[in-house]
């Protein structure tokens, strides 16, 4: 198979054209050797054979619909209505690229503008730019931020230990070359007091994320004073589920906001493409990395979008620049843009609640069971909770896999101090009953 | 008329969206967490939405609607199989968290990717994790970094950088803490020889190189390029934006690259998005190995596993990669085959040419020799007329502009890349209204400098935007 339109009679004529005899001279430069190697790939399929082939393969997995889904730790099964991928797929969003001409991209302008307002209108921030990768990469980036916002006299990124454990080991690859150092999360008891204590003139930033890795809702009032006091940012890391219930980050004085926003109207997908939300306060936006569209007219004095502030990304100020990013995750974007209008105002606190009430079901009824099981969270959490387990969790999970069930995440594996403990995620995909088959189940595997 | 904002369109009580009732009892709600105001969101019916976006998408320009010769950017078609692949529910359903053995056909899928990109591009290692281009090569710089330091190397901080090169280049070596040092190009597009020469010493990382170069030319002393940079102990890293000029044809790994990244939403065929997702897969030679970001994926008799290699850089990206964008390249590659993917590359270097050959008549090619897949003409083909008026000049007449004042060092420059899937009535259609937009900027300047007419809105003011930034919508 190819897609190629070409024929034989076109390819003589445009070689004439050219005026070259054969396709292979236009490769004279490729030196000799190393022209026309042979490649050891598997023969082509037809496209019925591929589908064929991709259905054997999705067959040895196990998915969210076959199977009730309690794992969480930053990637959520939240609905997805159809209108969200309907619209997504609109040929002229996904075979479009960046909208470096925007008289021909303003349904992408558009719809990013529209995607920033709703997000700052979710985090209660000024500033929302055009997407990040994902959520480890956009606080990452937003750690890097702080520390040139702080023209890089403050080296020093103080990150709470219950911030997921793979966004703090991505936040130290991106600083391995730099001389920016990473702390606060070596004791996992360190709680936001005694990280206040850590603020000192080099912290460039305080990084934490609310609801934290373990689901609790961390007490940040008063916490925003504190850091400024000591000349550094706070960066706050959220579940943007939970904003349709809880204080957004804007009004408790963030200055960076960052978010995995793979759940709003976006499939699992086995860890990717997701979606990094990055959000800030106004006096930061030209020290922002990534692409932001702003609203102007055209020539004849109607409303337009364009892509702005450009001058602080690569393209144009190459090694100056605040990021590398280029391509980021606009799609997704648009995904979670559509997924925000379609709950609309109720709909995103109607989310929230069905999550948080299931959640705290559940938790209070694995609570009962007695049987070398208890809940471990013991502060308010939004939809996931900690349990402590009488065994190995990987091997209650292998016999929950047996009953239909893919159970919670192991905190053991990061945590030495939480052997045996289970991250339970809830969301208004689960069902009652699939929360009574759940414990039922729990009960039975002890 | 404009469109109106979804803010615009909003009425209270109205929603788009079904939600089940509560079907466990209510638990308490801690109140002193609460938002105290509901969410401003809009709210609209299902039917209004879907035509603000449907109305939405009709204003943009696509692949699947017009021409779209965006240079450096590849933007051939993408195939609709691959889309169907990517939303198969067995796949899009599965959690990245969930035991190794639920998630054997993600696994191997990943596994037999990794295989194909090694071999198309002769590497001895390829990570799958960067979500994209620039992500990519960050990991990659980092990997030399690493490389380096675990020889006792800690001198090397200088990254030598042809002027030609993606502005992504020099950021992802700021980002990695090195140095930057531009090398000039010569008279024929190529490295310049003697001052790569005279920067090479005990200081040096390596070397950026991006080949064929964003001139759209294979570098000619390519070999020589790699002994210089290797001899001085450094490596050289290959910017892989342009490997649709040479898959079946050329293998990076084989002309001296030691580590490179693909852009998976280029040359195999997954959608750009508007922007994104990408995958920026990152491919190195034996050495470089132990250093790869990871998990990678690895076959352990019949079944697969996730595993960190040995001295990793570490983790680049919350999960394993862009599994939605892997699955779709796979199912690319598969489908071709060796001498389907030769001949995309092929069918892309001989429509570069011929295109070369047709609009160089009117937008001479600053370097006018054989290219690859792309080519970099000149828009200043009448007084007072730059490129800007002729890209937006080609919007009325139903083609996406190519990208324009890229690379830096072609003065009005309009890089110009056709892809493979475009036929070659498309290409006389594009070189003919390019002759007849030349015409009118002779006869009618006036035309170009107001283009585009046919749009919803005409030029859009870039300076207002920026002085007085207007990011969000309010009421």
């Amino acid at each position: 198979m190819n897609y190629n339109p070409n024929t034989q009679a076109d390819r003589r004529a445009m070689l004439e054209t050219i005026g070259v005899q054969s396709v292979t001279e236009l490769f004279a430069d490729v030196p000799e050797k190393a022209r026309y190697p042979k490649l050891n790939l598997p023969r082509p399929l037809s496209e019925m054979e591929m589908m064929a082939e991709l259905t054997r393969m999705s067959d040895k997995n196990a998915d969210a619909h076959h199977y009730a889904c309690f794992m969480g730790a930053g990637a959520y099964n939240h609905f997805v209505p159809s209108v969200v991928g309907q619209m997504q797929m609109r040929e002229e969003f996904y075979t479009a690229y960046t909208p470096y001409q925007p008289e021909v991209s303003q349904g992408t302008l558009q719809a990013m503008f529209e995607y920033q307002t709703m997000m700052a209108e979710l985090t209660a921030m000024d500033v929302v730019n055009a997407s990040h990768y994902d959520g480890a990469t956009s606080i990452a980036e937003a750690a890097l931020m702080a520390c040139n916002a702080g023209r890089g006299r403050r080296k020093k990124v103080l990150v709470s230990p219950a911030v997921k454990p793979n966004y703090r080991a991505v936040m130290r690859t991106y600083f391995q070359g730099t001389d920016i150092t990473v702390t606060g999360d070596e004791d996992p008891a360190n709680d936001l007091e005694a990280l206040k204590k850590m603020l000192d003139k080099d912290t460039a930033c305080l990084a934490l994320q609310t609801p934290n890795f373990f689901g609790e809702l961390e007490p940040v009032q008063e916490l925003a004073d504190a850091v400024h006091a000591a000349g550094a940012l706070l960066v706050v890391h959220v579940d943007p589920h939970s904003l349709g219930l809880f204080t957004p980050p804007g009004e408790y004085g963030a200055d960076i906001v960052t978010a995995e926003g793979q759940a709003l109207g976006n499939a699992l997908n086995f860890g990717g493409p997701y979606l990094g939300i990055f959000a800030a306060s106004k006096k930061y936006v030209r020290k922002m990395p990534g692409r932001l569209v702003g609203q102007t007219v055209d020539t004849k004095g109607r409303r337009g979008f364009v892509l702005t502030l450009s001058t602080r990304e690569q393209h144009i100020r190459r090694e100056k620049a605040t990021s590398n990013i280029c391509t980021n995750t606009g799609l997704v974007a648009l995904g979670a843009a559509i997924y925000l209008a379609a709950m609309g105002k109720q709909g995103i606190r109607r989310v929230a609640e069905l999550s948080y009430h299931k959640a705290h079901y559940a938790a209070s009824q694995i609570d009962k069971l007695c049987n070398g099981y208890s809940l471990v969270t013991d502060k308010p959490f939004f939809k996931e909770f900690v349990i402590q387990c009488p065994k190995p969790v990987t091997e209650i999970n292998r016999a929950l896999l047996e009953r239909q069930i893919i159970g919670g995440y192991d905190l053991g594996q990061r945590y030495p101090n939480r052997q045996n403990q289970m991250l339970v995620a809830v969301t208004e995909m689960n069902t009652r009953q699939q929360i009574d088959d759940f414990v039922a189940a729990l009960k039975e595997v002890a | 008329m404009y469109e109106s904002l979804l803010f615009e369109i909003s009425s209270p009580g109205r929603t788009a969206c079904s939600l089940p009732d509560l079907d466990v009892p209510e638990a308490e709600l801690p109140s002193e967490f609460l938002r105290q105001e509901a969410v401003n969101l809009p709210e609209i019916s299902e039917l209004d939405l879907v035509r603000h976006y449907v109305r939405l998408s009709q204003k943009n320009y696509s692949v699947d609607s017009v021409f779209y010769p965006l240079g450096s950017c590849t933007m051939k078609y993408n195939p609709k199989v691959n889309e169907v692949a990517a939303a198969m529910p067995k796949f899009t359903a599965t959690h990245p968290l969930q035991p190794e053995e639920t998630v054997q056909g993600n696994l191997q899928l990943m596994y037999e990717l990794q295989e194909a990109i090694k071999e198309i591009a002769g590497f001895a290692d390829v990570s799958l994790q960067p979500a994209a281009g620039a992500h990519g090569e960050f990991a990659g710089v980092l990997i030399m970094r690493a490389y380096h330091l675990s020889r006792g190397d800690t001198q090397r901080n200088n990254m030598l950088i042809p002027d030609s090169a993606h502005g992504t280049n020099p950021a992802s070596c700021a980002m990695s803490g090195f140095s930057v040092q531009q090398i000039p190009s010569d008279e024929r597009g190529n490295i310049d020889l003697d001052a790569l020469r005279a920067a090479c010493n005990e200081t040096t990382v390596g070397l950026m190189l991006t080949n064929p170069n964003t001139l759209g030319l294979f570098e000619e002393n390519i070999e020589e390029i790699a002994k210089i940079v290797h001899d001085a102990g450094g490596l050289i890293y290959g910017d892989g934006a342009n490997l649709n000029a040479m898959m079946g044809v050329a293998r990076p790994g084989d002309l001296g690259i030691d580590v490179m990244h693909f852009n998976l939403h280029k040359t195999f065929s997954t959608p750009h998005g508007g922007g994104g997702p990408g995958s920026g897969p990152v491919g190195v030679v034996e050495k470089l190995r132990p250093f790869q970001p990871g998990p990678i994926v690895a076959k352990d008799g019949d079944s697969y596993t996730l595993k960190m290699p040995e001295q990793s850089i570490g983790a680049v990206k919350s999960f394993w990669g862009n599994f939605g964008v892997l699955l779709r390249a796979y199912t690319y590659i598969r489908m071709l085959g060796e001498d389907g993917l030769r001949l995309a590359t092929e069918d892309a270097v001989l429509n570069a040419n011929y295109l070369r050959v047709k609009v160089g008549k009117t937008c001479p090619v600053k370097y006018d020799r054989v290219c690859m897949h792309e080519f970099v003409s000149m828009g200043d083909i009448a007084e007072g007329i730059h490129t800007m008026d002729i890209a937006k000049r080609l919007i009325d007449y139903g083609f996406h502009p190519p990208t324009v004042y890229f690379p830096l060092i072609v003065h009005e420059a309009l890089m110009i890349e056709p892809t493979e899937t475009e036929s070659k009535e498309t290409l006389d259609a594009f070189a003919d209204v390019l002759e007849k937009i030349a015409e009118e900027a002779r006869e009618n300047p006036e035309l170009l400098h107001s283009a585009p007419h046919t749009t919803e809105v005409s030029r859009l003011d870039e300076v207002v935007a920026a002085r007085k930034p207007v990011l969000r919508y309010k009421a």
